[in-house]
């Protein structure tokens, strides 16, 4: 029976081929069938996350405390500066210079990427904004976000920052950045299912020498990554701390 | 920053729940927080600081060799009243999260107010440390937290 791979779905659609890519070579590194599945929906992998469907799964931050801490997964690595941060975004006709100048009732687009809509509404807290007094609306993808900033139907939109700035130069020139997370310390981090913990160590090694190589390079470029470097279990309890005190 | 900040300068003598004490200048000057960042630190069971990230180092005026090992009550502003602390302990003893308005003092006597969340860090079912996160809090927060300590001291 091949193994399962899945990747969080907040990635750049640019990037779907290149998951393909990692997981042809995954199975050569690994010596055994893959099947990899991807998905639009964060809610829908996680309820098959949860049913013990994977054993590999690149996570956002937010899942990857529940894959640790409920489901007995081990993270192995991070991707090499590439931390996760937060965009929160106007039109750039607008009024609006910074998130104190939102207004209750104000009407927010977001996709259902948990980590940074979680963020994101942490940093509308210092304008007293909250899920009781705004209206979120939530869409399938950062383009179509910011397709409702520009045509005025959103004050404000949330973005995973790395997707905010694959968004065309024309898209980005007609909105405002209000505010962006520096948090640096919250990224995603790739795992292994309990199936899977004898060769954790394995597995490892070679994601981490991805990069020394031409063709592991090559399969980087595809996914957008520069590189994996090992993340330890006390690495991993702590950015899992860390988003535990964001959790309110 | 806050539009009630004076710019005075007063010598005060903060004492600390381990029945120690320092005496420290104190200026009435807000220093505003960082937009977008985290101020994030780890200490031990006892207080004393572990870890601090960059923006911590910045907030607080301290350099980073010497917050750690320092006891997180070096920010303690003599504006906070002790029960606030009090509180926080109990609650984290007690493996549970804290949440509270805290008014931090900055190594050159200046402050800045953070909305801050402390969990205990949870190893094999013992609890190691602490981690505290800090975040912007708003205007009208920290105004309810400015008249509530004001009776508690």
């Amino acid at each position: 029976m091949p193994l399962n791979l899945t990747v969080s779905p907040d990635f750049a659609p640019s990037h779907i081929s290149g998951w393909f890519i990692f997981n042809t070579w995954m199975q050569r590194q690994l010596g055994e069938g893959i099947h990899l599945e991807l998905y639009d929906s964060f809610d829908a992998q996680r309820e098959d996350i949860k049913a013990g469907k994977y054993d590999l799964v690149y996570a956002n931050p937010f899942d990857a405390s529940m894959l640790v801490r409920d489901l007995g997964f081990k993270a192995l690595v991070r991707p090499l500066a590439k931390a996760d941060e937060t965009i929160i975004a106007t039109n750039a006709d607008s009024s609006i210079r910074s998130v104190e100048d939102l207004d209750p009732g104000c009407q927010l687009y977001t996709t259902d990427d948990p980590d940074v809509n979680r963020i994101a509404m942490i940093m509308l807290e210092a304008a007293d904004l909250d899920e009781s007094n705004t209206q979120s609306h939530t869409v399938d993808s950062y383009v179509i976000v910011a397709r409702n900033i520009l045509k005025g139907s959103a004050d404000a939109g949330f973005f995973l920052k790395d997707a905010y700035d694959e968004l065309s130069d024309l898209i980005r020139s007609q909105m405002r950045v209000l505010i962006t997370s520096e948090i640096s310390v919250v990224h995603h981090t790739f795992l292994v299912g309990p199936k899977l913990q004898e060769r954790a160590e394995e597995i490892q090694k070679f994601l981490i020498a991805m990069s020394n190589d031409a063709k592991g390079k090559s399969v980087l470029d595809s996914m957008g990554l520069q590189g994996f470097e090992e993340m330890t279990e006390e690495e991993t309890e702590f950015m899992i701390d860390l988003i535990d005190t964001l959790i309110d | 920053m806050s539009e009630h900040d004076t710019n005075d300068v007063r010598d005060v003598v903060i004492k600390y729940n381990d029945g120690t004490s320092r005496t420290t200048t104190v200026v009435d000057r807000e220093v505003p927080y960082p937009e977008g960042k985290l101020i994030v630190s780890r200490t031990d069971t006892k207080g004393n600081i572990t870890h601090a990230n960059q923006a911590f180092v910045e907030m607080s005026g301290y350099m980073h060799e010497e917050l750690i090992g320092q006891n997180h009550y070096i920010l303690r502003h003599p504006d906070m009243p002790a029960v606030a602390f009090s509180g926080l302990w109990e609650t984290i003893q007690s493996g549970k999260k804290w949440h509270g308005y805290v008014k931090n003092l900055r190594k050159d006597g200046a402050y800045y107010w953070v909305k801050a969340t402390v969990i205990p860090n949870i190893r094999k079912g013992v609890v190691v440390g602490y981690t505290s996160v800090r975040r912007k809090p708003s205007r009208s927060k920290i105004s309810e937290s400015e008249a509530l300590y004001k009776t508690l001291l």
